[in-house]
């Protein structure tokens, strides 16, 4: 990796959520061509890092820098990080009934595509390409035709968030506990789904409770967030001792870091 | 939270976007409404005895009312006596064709998107336009006469064909049905009919644009379609405003009769001048409209999308007096700002096996307020009938209001009356799913609320569904944060 400057930058981050600190110093730099890792316990403010990406109200940044291919995120309005290309897969993509959930996808990749300069794709060309999409995610195009997210399964819906993401093509993926409540063949479509995006431009910060989305997507970097901080860092073994392990031990380390700062 | 309600503001905030004037010579009636006013009308109009009977008979009815106070809307006391109750585009003689419409007018109509010449060209919609109260422009109407089928103004209808107007005008909503429609039957100016003779199924949508232009002109257009036996016909109406600034008394009367094995379809969009942010001006648009399923096995529907007005007071019903009869009535209205809309539909089941469909799609933003108010009666006689009402409302922001009164009166031990109603709002996370693609939040409402609205809008013409479906992003723009 020679990249000069991450892709993005975070630095010192401070979150509160109704007066409550969530995270408490976050610093993590991700460049193009990674997929990190983001490990921990409920409660260890996973979550929260995810939809401060995305710009989700509610969340105060009280403190610290978020910085995105060089500008100042926090400055941008969530659909503006959209069109410069952060992508969020929900943990729970909510439903949105009477809108087919093509529309919206054809309505986000214009908007898209429109930010960039290009043009907007016409229907056959649109059509094109949601269906290579969809064969590689093992979709059936009826999906395309129901209304977003309602009436899907767990599955279903997890896959969805994949097929956005591939049919948008972000420089910045984050997915939220996409491996939550998928059975082995999901996790393996929604795998295949990521693998088939990672590519040297693009970043991938991976939210996950369990190792075992890791096992088919290998990381380059684990983090573990412990007490809104990440309390340690390593390569994709770090999963695995994880896995062993549990989370206490690395809670445990963070606590007594904590003290020791308070010191 | 608090941004979200400031984003909802601005959205909500933005001004109607056909507001503008147009400057006509008025040969209008003086303020103020008593029998000499009425026989100015009827004169005015060349009108033979019986109408002019007919309208003192409702004026002299019309005396003895007061004005109904039951819906849920407020507004300042109308002052009947300081409304021009008629008013005409100056002509020697009326046009006979477009090349003879006094262009200012066309060019108001191309302002509002609707260049009638495009229209008659490529749409193959026939267009009766109602500019205040004269129609100055009818096409197709050679293509519609070879099949027998009549489609005109409603002046034009009492002279040419005054045998079928003395048989079915006030059939259905007598003139002494209500306040507003006695008042209607009494100086109503123009409006449209139509009739569809025997088995003819009308070849083409029929559709009239109506437009309120002239100051303090109190507008009451009366339209009258009959289809006969076996017939089929689709008629929409729809309509814009120039912004004004006092209120503009509207009321109009609706009648629809379908004859033995006859089906009507009559769609609205409505998009008359609402106010402006503060609630001032805007049109009080107080109509009956009624349909009369008088044949065995007839079908009428209605289908709305009222987003203007600054009080919308309407009822599309349909009295279901032949067996087998089916009645519709499908419904989106959207309330912004101050605007106050007391709408949904009557279903009265006389016949047996009658069958009705309600579904109401309420949608409030701003401090709008919005009512459904339905009846769905069925008669000792109606055996086997059935109903099945839907209502939903969809909050924007925390100022507006949704209410439904559904009322029902079953008469007949068989029949089945089904009743669903649901209250949501939208939700940030449907707002923040939706931007997180990339939408903006103003672009994330109008999906939702279209999604909302889906299941009226697919009842509706497609090139209607897609007006509609602007008029929805137009009067919600910049809606929600």
């Amino acid at each position: 990796m020679t990249a000069p400057h991450p892709l993005l930058e975070i630095a010192g981050l401070h979150v509160t959520v109704d007066d409550k600190p969530i995270l408490r110093g976050i610093d993590l730099a991700v460049r193009a061509g990674e997929v990190h890792a983001i490990m921990g316990p409920n409660g260890s403010g996973k979550s929260t890092l995810a939809h401060v990406l995305a710009g989700r109200e509610g969340y105060a940044v009280t403190a610290g820098t978020i910085e995105y291919m060089g500008r100042n995120l926090l400055e941008l309005a969530p659909e503006a990080r959209a069109r410069e290309g952060i992508f969020l897969a929900f943990q729970y993509p909510v439903e949105i009934p009477g809108v087919a959930n093509i529309y919206l996808l054809k309505a986000g990749l214009n908007a898209v595509r429109k930010h960039r300069g290009e043009a907007e794709l016409d229907a056959m060309d649109f059509l094109a390409l949601v269906r290579s999409r969809l064969q590689l995610m093992e979709m059936d195009e009826s999906l395309l035709y129901r209304a977003v997210n309602e009436g899907f399964s767990g599955g279903e819906k997890k896959r969805n968030e994949i097929l956005q993401m591939a049919v948008l093509e972000p420089r910045l993926a984050i997915l939220d506990e996409t491996d939550s409540g998928l059975d082995i063949d999901a996790l393996q479509v929604v795998a295949r789904g990521v693998n088939t995006l990672r590519s040297a431009e693009r970043a991938i910060i991976l939210v996950t409770h369990y190792q075992r989305l890791l096992d088919h997507i290998r990381p380059d970097r684990v983090h573990v967030l412990a007490h809104g901080r990440i309390a340690l860092s390593g390569g994709a073994e770090l999963a695995l001792e994880l896995e062993e392990r549990g989370y206490g031990w690395v809670e445990d380390e963070a606590r007594t870091g904590r003290e020791e700062a308070h010191r | 939270m608090a941004r979200q309600a400031f984003e909802l503001d601005e959205l909500i905030s933005r001004d109607y976007p056909h507001g503008f004037f147009t400057t006509l010579e008025v040969d209008s009636a003086p303020r103020g409404l008593s029998e000499d006013v009425i026989r100015l009308i009827s004169s005015k109009k060349g009108e033979p005895e019986f109408m002019l009977e007919w309208r003192l008979r409702a004026f002299r009815h019309w005396l003895t009312m007061t004005e109904p106070q039951w819906a849920t809307v407020r507004h300042p006391p109308i002052d009947y006596q300081d409304i021009v109750y008629y008013s005409a585009p100056r002509s020697k003689k009326g046009p006979k064709s477009l090349a003879e419409v006094d262009p200012e007018l066309l060019r108001t109509y191309e302002k509002l998107g609707v260049p009638l010449q495009e229209r008659e060209l490529l749409a193959g919609v026939a267009v009766d336009a109602v500019f205040d109260s004269v129609s100055v422009a009818t096409t197709f109407k050679a293509r519609l006469a070879e099949q027998g089928i009549i489609f005109c103004s409603f002046s034009e209808a009492v002279q040419q064909h005054p045998e079928l107007v003395q048989a079915y005008l006030g059939s259905v909503v007598p003139y002494t049905d209500n306040f507003f429609a006695t008042l209607n039957s009494a100086v109503f100016t123009d409006g449209s009919f139509c009739y569809i003779p025997p088995g003819v199924r009308c070849p083409m949508e029929l559709s009239t644009y109506f437009r309120i232009n002239a100051m303090n002109t109190g507008q009451f257009e009366r339209t009258l379609i009959i289809a006969d036996r076996g017939a089929y016909v689709s008629y929409l109406e729809g309509c814009t405003a120039p912004m004004r600034d006092e209120n503009q008394l509207h009321a109009a009367v609706v009648e629809l009769i379908a004859l033995e094995g006859a089906q009507i379809k009559y769609a609205t969009v409505q998009n008359w001048y609402p106010g402006d942010r503060e609630g001032r001006g805007g049109i009080y648009n107080f109509v009956t409209k009624r349909g009369d399923c008088r044949g065995d096995n007839s079908k009428i529907s209605w289908t709305q999308v009222e987003t203007g007005s600054a009080i919308t007071w309407k009822y599309p019903s349909v009295i279901l007096r032949g067996d087998n009869a089916v009645g519709e009535f499908h419904s989106v209205a959207l309330t912004n700002h101050y605007q106050q809309a007391d709408t949904g539909t009557k279903m009265i089941h006389l016949g047996r096996n009658t069958r009705s469909t309600i579904l109401s799609k309420g949608i409030s933003a701003g401090h709008g307020s919005n009512a459904y108010r339905g009846l769905v009666k069925v008669a000792k006689s109606a055996t086997g009938a059935r109903n099945y009402t839907q209502c939903d409302s969809l909050l924007l922001g925390d100022r507006c209001a949704a209410h439904t009164f559904p009322y029902i009166e079953v008469k007949n031990p068989t029949a089945r009356v089904e009743h669903e109603a649901s209250t949501s709002r939208i939700g940030e996370d449907q707002l923040f799913y939706c931007q997180s693609r990339g939408l903006t939040a103003e672009d994330a409402v109008s999906l939702i609320v279209s999604g909302f609205c889906k299941e009226v809008f697919k009842e509706l013409p497609m090139e209607f569904a897609v007006e509609a479906q602007k008029l929805l992003g137009v009067s919600l723009e910049g809606s929600i944060g």
